[in-house]
């Protein structure tokens, strides 16, 4: 089954999807219609969502430090468990990443997407019995973007003008256009709260399937089941447990013993003695992070294109995802895109190792010596073991690179950023515009290969004001090419997301979006037995 | 010319005769708030050092420049480093920790649960293994050279010498996972039922149990076998004492003093040096509290975290010595 047809069918589980819209559907997809009703069938037999039964997921991620205001969500267990008890107005599709309604029922933009017009749901209830209004809305989207915000969100927003209510509408007038606005309303910081949340942001009091019970930073959260639910596609369980589980193993022991029914971060090194555990299903989702090596462009000796195409060349890409992410991963390709993002640029010719072209790059840049590579482990998970392949492949076309470990606290502020060549990670974003605009564009503060180039800033803006998605998707493949081509990124691998559920669930939708079927995993899991 | 402090010298000296055991324990308390300050202060001076500030690190790769700023500001960050110790100096003296910098909630208020779950576990730890490793070193005394002995040794021997996490996942695997009969994961919160809670904490326990051991056994043995080859050992067993007797009555007074200075060190150990331990069990101690503070450098927390942690074992070796010292007439009556 090809994923689209995939998600028709659970959400036919989910009785979200009656049988004619389905079959419509999926024939679209490219599916027979004599397949398509055999498949609504045993989608609709198979995986009748029951409800209710305690649900506990054994997380990596959370820390003491956590807090349930969204605005200061920053980890793993603190993204997942937001999703729980609030909602965002906007949320991205499961398969095809594109803005589908939630709090918001449409939204229409103006010519140039400079101003957007969205209507806001009606009949929704926060938990605290008070009704969603347009102020609720107006208040949490200014308290993520005035003057004194500490959200995480701030930089997403920031174009922002203004946020107005005009007859019931939510308007918001932007600096400049921007095709992806809906998307970025999609943020997982962005929750919904009553009065904005400006009088307890950590009140957890939203409008989500699940009211939060007890929550104790690093420790655990519980949730009991929103009898007033606005959804009915969501929410099976009668309540949650998150146990905060930062270590690897001790998450498998819980796993693997049913104390826990899901699991995030599964050691790729250790995924096939888990697969070996009888009640244990192993959920992959092809995902948008991705671990790079990063140069400089504008300092010695990166600041010529030859070395960086020389190094480009000589990553042996393949091995890589098979060392490194145990095959749990796809090869990258030099810039910060794969196919899960929305107008993807096809046809690119793959980089592949070649040891010959990375010699003949070398000796045209004219480098002398060593080429001194900083890394850490916390850069991503096996970045030392990563540098010193890449160490093995480099020395096949006569480069010398002298890998230097460097000390994993601290390394976001004395490393990464700082210095000209390192290893890093780089989470993914809604859509190419944010990629690009977050790391590539001149002015970006996470420039973090140092890629000034003025036309590819051009056609960056031209393209995030670009409705015509013909047009658009010529603009993404442009850029691309020049990132792949000149810029200082060295992308061996996107990772996979790689989660367990225990045997006796089910519902679990290999979301796009990030990790934890976009940290909805509670929201969509439900019990067999 | 007198010394107008020779009075204050007298007074000393004489309350030192007639109170001896007083002025030292005021002296010792005396000089552990000095040395609790001198903590606080290269904890500080550490946490400054440490490269990136709170800001920076808890906002991590979705900081701005604007929202650092913001909680710069907020949190009065961009004054000079002197003015901040010397404002969070004075609210400790008043008993005031501050609040935690991340989640905004009064310091004091969460160390009390965390400190009262590790003390919970380390509690049941040392009530379990000091009587063991004490008896256990009297009965390899007894059995010195014999098989018992032997058995004890390398028992304890082989426990000590696995890592403690190892120790964790050994336990987990057969009790956990494949027998089914022992809780895991081991998380404890408020308003769990007391049988519930037990059970949670048999696993940490039996392995905390089993790293302290043998450091404890070994020395109750050590200390023991120097004071049975001294001669009064040999009275007694001249005038008939039996072997055990003569052990739990005349060697093991005389051989306290090293065994409660292992004791104190092991208890300590089992209040702050168990963070492996918690992270494997999924135990909500202080430990894991520290470590995810020290993360984003949370300063109102690492800081009362070490201090308590200073405290801690401050008071356990001013415990053990006055022991040392209660159990040995030479000490108590110094010339």
């Amino acid at each position: 089954m090809t994923d689209p047809i995939k998600y028709f069918a659970s959400r036919v589980s989910a009785h979200e999807m009656n049988r004619r819209e389905f079959i419509g559907r999926s024939m679209a997809a490219g599916l027979t219609l004599a397949a398509a009703t055999s498949l609504y069938g045993k989608s609709a037999m198979a995986q009748e969502p029951k409800r209710g039964g305690h649900l506990k997921l054994g997380l990596q991620g959370g820390s003491s430090t956590d807090v349930i205001d969204p605005a200061k969500s920053s980890s793993q267990f603190t993204f997942a468990m937001n999703r729980n008890w609030g909602d965002t107005l906007v949320e991205s599709h499961p398969t095809s990443g594109l803005a589908v309604p939630a709090l918001a029922e449409s939204w229409e933009p103006n010519a140039d997407a400079s101003v957007w017009t969205f209507k806001i749901r009606k009949g929704v209830e926060f938990h605290n019995g008070s009704e969603l209004t347009i102020d609720d809305v107006i208040k949490t989207l200014n308290r993520h973007t005035d003057e004194k915000s500490e959200s995480g969100a701030l930089g997403v927003l920031g174009s922002i003008k203004g946020i107005e209510n005009k007859g019931g509408d939510l308007v918001i007038t932007l600096s400049e256009g921007n095709a992806d606005l809906p998307l970025l309303l999609s943020d997982y910081h962005l929750v919904i709260q009553p009065g904005g949340g400006y009088d307890d942001p950590s009140s957890g009091i939203g409008t989500g399937p699940f009211k939060v019970d007890n929550f104790e930073a690093g420790v655990r959260a519980t949730f009991v089941k929103n009898e007033n639910d606005w959804r009915s596609d969501r929410g099976y369980v009668d309540s949650v447990e998150m146990i905060v589980m930062n270590d690897a193993t001790a998450r498998m022991a819980a796993l693997s013993s049913g104390q826990v029914h899901f699991i995030n971060r599964v050691d790729p090194k250790t995924v096939s003695l888990l697969k070996r555990a009888p009640n244990v299903d192993i959920q992959t989702t092809s995902g948008r992070g991705h671990y790079v090596f990063i140069m400089h462009c504008n300092t010695a000796p990166f600041d010529n294109n030859d070395l960086r195409l020389a190094l480009k060349h000589a990553m042996d890409r393949e091995t890589m995802v098979e060392k490194i992410l145990g095959g749990y991963g796809k090869v990258g390709n030099d810039f910060p895109i794969n196919e899960t993002y929305a107008l993807f640029p096809e046809g690119i010719e793959q980089r592949s190792y070649d040891p010959d072209k990375a010699a003949f790059h070398f000796k045209k840049s004219g480098h002398d010596g060593s080429v001194l590579l900083r890394t850490s482990d916390v850069a991503f998970p096996g970045a030392v073991d990563a540098a010193v392949l890449y160490q093995e492949s480099a020395k096949k076309a006569g480069i010398d690179i002298e890998i230097k470990r460097e000390p994993g606290d601290g390394y976001w502020s004395n490393v990464w950023n700082v210095q000209p060549f390192s290893t890093s990670y780089w989470g993914g974003r809604p859509t190419q515009d944010q990629m690009y605009s977050t790391a590539y564009l001149s002015s970006a503060d996470w420039n973090d290969t140092r890629f000034f180039n003025t036309d590819f800033d051009k056609v960056l803006l031209e393209a995030r004001a670009e409705l015509d998605q013909n047009k658009r998707k010529e603009m993404y493949h442009d850029m691309a090419l020049m990132v792949r081509d000149t810029g200082g990124l060295i992308l061996p691998m996107f990772n996979d997301f790689v989660n367990a559920t225990t045997t006796n669930v089910s519902g679990f939708v290999q979301d796009i979006g990030n990790d934890m079927s976009n940290g909805y995993v509670a929201t969509r899991l439900w019990l067999n037995s | 010319m007198a010394n107008p402090l020779a009075g204050v010298y007298a007074a000393r000296h004489r309350l030192k005769e007639s109170h001896p055991l007083t002025v030292l324990i005021v002296e010792r308390l005396g000089l552990s708030l000095l040395l609790l300050w001198a903590v606080s202060v290269l904890i500080f001076a550490g946490i400054e050092a440490l490269p990136g500030d709170f800001a920076q690190t808890y906002l991590g790769q979705s900081a701005t420049p604007q929202s650092i700023a913001n909680i710069r500001a907020d949190l009065g960050l961009d004054r000079p480093i002197t003015t901040r110790y010397f404002e969070w100096l004075g609210g400790v003296v008043q008993g005031d920790f501050g609040n935690s910098w991340a989640s905004g909630a009064p310091v004091t208020e969460q160390i009390t649960k965390r400190l009262g779950n590790s003390l919970f576990l380390a509690f049941f730890a040392a009530a379990i293994s000091v009587p063991l490793a004490v008896g256990l070193g009297m009965v390899a005394v007894h059995y010195r050279n014999r098989i018992p002995d032997r058995v004890i040794n390398i028992l304890s021997l082989a426990a000590i010498s696995l890592p403690e996490f190892f120790i964790g996942y050994l336990l987990i695997v057969f009790f956990a996972v494949q027998l089914g009969v022992a809780t895991f994961p081991s998380t404890v919160y408020d308003g769990m039922p007391w049988s519930e809670r037990m059970a949670a904490i048999a696993l940490p326990t039996a392995t905390l149990v089993m790293v302290v051991l043998a450091h404890m056994m070994r020395m109750t043995r050590a200390a023991i076998i120097s004071v049975m080859s001294s001669a009064y050992m040999e009275t007694a067993e001249l005038k008939g004492l039996g072997a055990f007797k003569a052990i739990v009555k005349h060697a093991a007074p005389n051989a306290i003093a090293p065994i409660v200075n292992v004791v104190a060190l092991n208890l300590a150990y089992l209040v702050v040096g168990v963070v492996v331990v918690e992270v494997v069990f999924v135990y909500p101690g202080m430990g894991q509290y520290m470590v995810d503070a020290v993360t984003v450098r949370d300063m109102p927390v690492v800081q009362a975290c070490g201090l308590i942690f200073a405290a801690v074992y401050i008071l356990l070796n001013m415990v053990a010595d006055l022991v040392a010292i209660i159990a040995n007439p030479r000490l108590r009556h110094p010339r």
